[in-house]
């Protein structure tokens, strides 16, 4: 690639996703957000002594979707196996996680690449494993670290790409498609804010043409897609200066800063861990039959890709449009619900698309919090198409059933606003106004033609804007031209 | 009261539940023998003495309203002390745990206060169930009642010593390697190792969780049966528990069967105390003699045994001692500094030698360029042993042996040499190794009085024909 000067880089992502279970991993505690600290807690999440692990089961459930989502294999039987190190927030002082025998193994993301183009990136493995507790440091380095173990012990999938991206924007095009299908199959918020989401990034540079991989780093501590793309970016510019100016690359560790944009090495005694890995006694081994595996995959909703294949193909609609509809399921799902009440799927689609998705965004709403039911939608749209109401009165009312959530004929019934379009109420209007210009239709009649919109603008003003513009067209053109 | 100190388990929830003895006129009874007797034998940790009550009274109450009671109602019942109980101390014998009150139950100690049995205390061990002495307990070791010079054994030293001292008639204690086995050999009383899965281990702090069992001491057959059938059987919360159909263990406890009985050449090799070996050969002639069936077998991968024992069981501890850090519970020193050295600082002073020997030997064995040569291959190994078990108990229905090479020993005598200390789980630790049930019978004693065990192996969930050849040869001694 060009703009890295005869090098390119070799990216591979390591994702780590929070399943939304509605317990932890190996305790009955709630996995939660926003608790207060230590109160979702139990002997087991604690690591009191003698207390021991029992798998939840759709924990396993969550992983086995995720993995036929991508086309991957789950194992029969994997095993877990203790990650063992000294942290505050890991009460047991190991993980329990899978090594060398995880759940999953393969499948691929197909994404879009950031020029246009889709790409493929195959996946090495997708291992599941428990989350830890946070630790809670104090903000000017004085005082007591605290620790909340609320999230320890929640389910996570670690999902693991080989290294086949060759640029940020790749990285970014693969995570905001891992994204959308982990929300797809309802498996994981997808929230990075609220770190339910969470991605290293290991990277390497190599002359272009050449199949040897170079050394690679790993990029921790990037806490959005973009962030990711940024890290990336600068990483891969200082081991490609690095090589130009005759040094070599380091396989290390680096954590990002967002705030300074740069990436700094950890101190090499953080990175020297050696985990320990052996298979967790607690536990037996999963054993997972041929009918729990057909019955998951079964259970999956239709991809997003395939999804918006037939919304080109079902609803004729533009590629462009069936992407933005089937961004998340839950508004290829409204999409869908409104087009039962409605038959124009262009106009229904444009609707979406410029009215009700600016409304949430300035209003800072998510779908499922809106007040405006795809049925009352489908009503106000059939209304507009059928001349009811004009577009610009549709706005209005829309706004409303947005604010209220009230039914278009309730509020189209308080505002007053039904559209005129029967001729015999118009006319006498329209040749009121005429008479009352004569001047202008002289001049009109004379050939300036642009005067047309000044006698529609008399009449909408007479008619409070309750006339039909189509109507009102028509009347004025027979009398003007006639 | 007839003589407490003579009534078996059996005989006292009988007589509690006819109304003709009061459960909390026998948990005083026992408490007051804890405090003198137990006291001089430094076998109790803590007392629970007003729960104890508290339950004595509840099962009195129970039978005086004909409410039904569970089949150990009031008997008085002693628990080693890395069982954790409801609020009770929960020491591990251990400086690390100082103040650590559990706020729940162990699912065995909780069946057991169903059952009616009445817990009077935690009884003595070798810190973290790592010893075979009781002398690497923080609170001091816990005398044998046979001489007071000579150790208890160990781990569960100070569970077998309050039932040989008959303070209470049933008692549990842990095994990872013989912890129950070896202590039961050297007061004479009766100890067992249950099938692992069997028991669950939710709430005994893990020493080696692959091998750990928590298992009864009684004075006699019928009792260890008893004590095992109220606690057996599969528990949600333990997911190497195993669902399993059990017998009536004590109902079918008396039986004509003969069984065919195997003699391993390798567990009456070098390092056998010839005393112990007559006694041993003295009880396979009774049974023969009573129509059993007495043959010569091999198991040749008896003397990997303990190494295979030494790695895992010390690779798991290296893992299940992590969790005490000074942060949520027991000891912590350093408070105000860095949190490597508060780590440090409190594993330092709160950990004793033989703990801290064996996390240094797990974490070496697990550590990465090592984990091939020594974990991993001791797995394999030991899933060898355990099929050569498997393959034996086709031919065989039990297999008989010592249950320790030597006697009781003198305190100091192998402190100062772990692995002749290591060897005394030679005959025991196979059994865990293979997760089959082991039990330790007393048998005769060598010239200075000082009892001899006699172990019974059995294969995978029979700890009937166990329960039943050790009654059999109680009742041909």
């Amino acid at each position: 690639m060009a703009v890295y000067k005869g090098f390119e880089p070799v990216i591979g992502l390591e994702v780590h996703a929070q399943l939304f279970t509605e317990s932890k991993m190996f305790c009955g505690c709630k996995s939660e957000y926003g608790a207060e600290a230590n109160t979702l807690t139990c002997p087991v999440c604690l690591a009191l002594p003698g207390a021991l692990p029992v798998l939840n089961k759709k924990a396993v459930e969550f992983a086995m979707r995720m993995i036929a989502a991508v086309g991957g294999k789950v194992h029969r039987r994997s095993v877990f196996a203790r990650k063992n190190y000294f942290y505050p927030d890991l009460p047991k002082g190991y993980q329990i996680s899978q090594f060398d025998k995880p759940i999953g193994e393969g499948g691929a993301i197909e994404y879009h690449s950031g020029n246009g183009s889709r790409k493929r990136c195959r996946l090495t493995r997708i291992h599941l494993e428990e989350d830890a507790g946070k630790s809670l440091h104090p903000e000017h380095g004085e005082g007591f670290t605290r620790v909340d173990l609320n999230r320890c012990g929640t389910p996570l999938i670690e999902i693991v790409s080989e290294p086949e991206m060759e640029s940020p924007e790749e990285a970014y095009g693969y995570l905001t498609k891992l994204k959308q299908i982990l929300q797809y199959i309802e498996v994981c918020s997808g929230d990075m804010e609220k770190g339910h989401l969470r991605c290293d990034a290991n990277v390497s540079v190599r002359p272009v043409g050449s199949e040897k991989l170079g050394t690679r780093t790993e990029l921790k501590n990037m806490n959005s897609f973009k962030g990711v793309e940024r890290a990336l970016k600068f990483e891969i510019v200082r081991q490609i200066d690095l090589i130009k100016a005759g040094g070599k690359v380091e396989q290390m560790t680096l954590l990002w800063d967002e705030k300074k944009q740069v990436a700094e090495p950890m101190r090499s005694k953080e990175e020297s861990h050696d985990y320990r890995y052996f298979p967790e006694p607690d536990l037996v081994n999963l054993v997972i039959g041929d009918a729990w595996i057909e019955s998951v995959r079964l259970s999956l909703p239709e991809m997003p890709d395939v999804r918006a294949d037939r919304f080109v193909s079902q609803y004729d609609l533009r590629t462009y449009d069936a992407a933005v509809l089937t961004d998340s399921r839950a508004l290829a799902d409204y999409y869908e619900q409104v087009m039962t009440h409605f038959d124009d799927a262009r106009a229904a689609s444009n609707w979406i698309q410029t009215e009700l998705l600016a409304l949430l965004k300035d209003n800072k709403q998510e779908l499922h919090d809106c007040l405006v039911s795809p049925e009352m939608l489908g009503e106000l749209l059939s209304k507009v198409k059928s001349g009811d109401i004009s577009g610009k009165m549709a706005k209005t009312v829309f706004e409303a059933m947005f604010a209220t959530g009230k039914a278009p004929d309730v509020i189209i019934k308080e505002k007053g606003l039904v559209q005129v379009s029967d001729e015999s109420s118009l006319i006498p209007i329209i040749e009121k106004v005429i008479a009352a210009y004569p001047d202008n239709v002289a001049k009109y009649r004379g050939g300036k033609a642009k005067l047309f919109g000044f006698f529609v603008g008399q009449v909408m003003k007479e008619t409070d804007g309750q006339a039909n513009p189509q109507t009102v067209n028509k009347l004025l053109k027979e009398r003007l031209d006639g | 009261m007839p003589d407490y100190k003579n009534l078996t388990a059996t005989q006292i929830t009988a007589m509690v539940t006819s109304g003709e003895l009061s459960a909390v006129d026998l948990a005083e009874k026992a408490l007051d023998l804890a405090r003198t007797e137990g006291k001089g034998l430094n076998a109790f940790i803590s007392l629970c003495e007003d729960k104890a009550l508290e339950q004595a009274r509840a099962v009195d109450t129970a039978i005086k309203q004909a409410q039904p009671v569970g089949p150990l109602a009031g008997v008085p019942v002693a628990l080693k002390d890395n069982i954790c109980y409801t609020g009770s101390l929960t020491s591990c014998g251990s400086h690390i745990l100082d103040g650590f009150v559990p706020p729940y139950d162990a699912t065995c100690a909780a069946r057991l206060v169903d059952a009616g049995a009445v817990i009077i205390g935690k009884t003595n061990m070798d810190e973290f169930a790592m010893g075979s002495s009781n002398e690497t307990s923080y609170y001091g070791p816990a005398k044998n009642p046979v001489g007071e010079n000579l150790v208890p054994g160990g781990s569960s030293g100070g569970s077998a010593a309050v039932v040989a001292q008959r303070i209470v008639p049933i008692s549990f204690g842990s095994e990872t390697g013989g912890s129950v086995r070896q202590p039961a050999a050297f007061c004479g009383v009766y100890g067992l190792k249950p099938t692992y899965g069997s028991i669950s281990r939710y709430g005994l702090v893990a020493f080696g969780s692959s091998l750990d069992q928590i298992g009864p001491l009684a004075r006699n057959a019928e009792d260890l049966a008893l004590a095992y059938q109220v606690t057996c059987g599969r528990d949600p919360n333990d997911s190497t528990s195993v669902a399993f159909d059990h017998p009536d263990y004590t109902g079918e406890i008396d039986t004509d069967r003969k069984f065919t009985i195997g003699v391993p050449k390798e567990y009456f090799a070098e390092g056998l105390d010839p005393e112990v070996e007559a006694a041993v050969r003295d009880a396979m002639a009774v049974l023969e003699k009573d129509g059993h069936k007495v043959t010569d077998i091999s198991l040749p991968l008896t003397d990997k045994a303990i190494a295979i024992y030494y790695i895992v069981a010390c690779a798991e501890a290296s893992s299940n001692l992590a969790r005490f850090d000074g942060v949520r519970y027991g000891l912590r020193e350093g408070r105000d500094k860095e949190l490597a050295q508060m780590y440090s600082e409190t594993r330092a002073a709160g950990f004793g030698d033989e703990v801290k020997r064996r996390i240094m030997l797990g974490t070496y064995v697990l550590s990465s360029g090592y984990y091939d040569a020594y974990y991993l291959k001791a797995s394999k190994v030991r899933e060898l042993l355990r099929r050569e078990f498997e393959r034996t108990f086709e031919e065989v229905d039990l297999i008989i042996s010592p249950a320790t090479p030597t006697p009781a020993f003198k305190f100091g005598e192998k402190l100062d040499d772990p692995l002749a200390m290591y060897l005394s789980d030679m005959y025991t630790a196979p059994a865990n190794l293979a997760g089959i049930p082991g039990i330790s019978t007393p048998y005769g004693r060598v010239g200075d009085g000082r009892p001899v065990g006699v172990q019974f192996l059995a294969g995978h969930f029979n700890e009937l024909s166990l329960f039943q050849i050790v009654r059999i040869l109680e009742r041909l001694a």
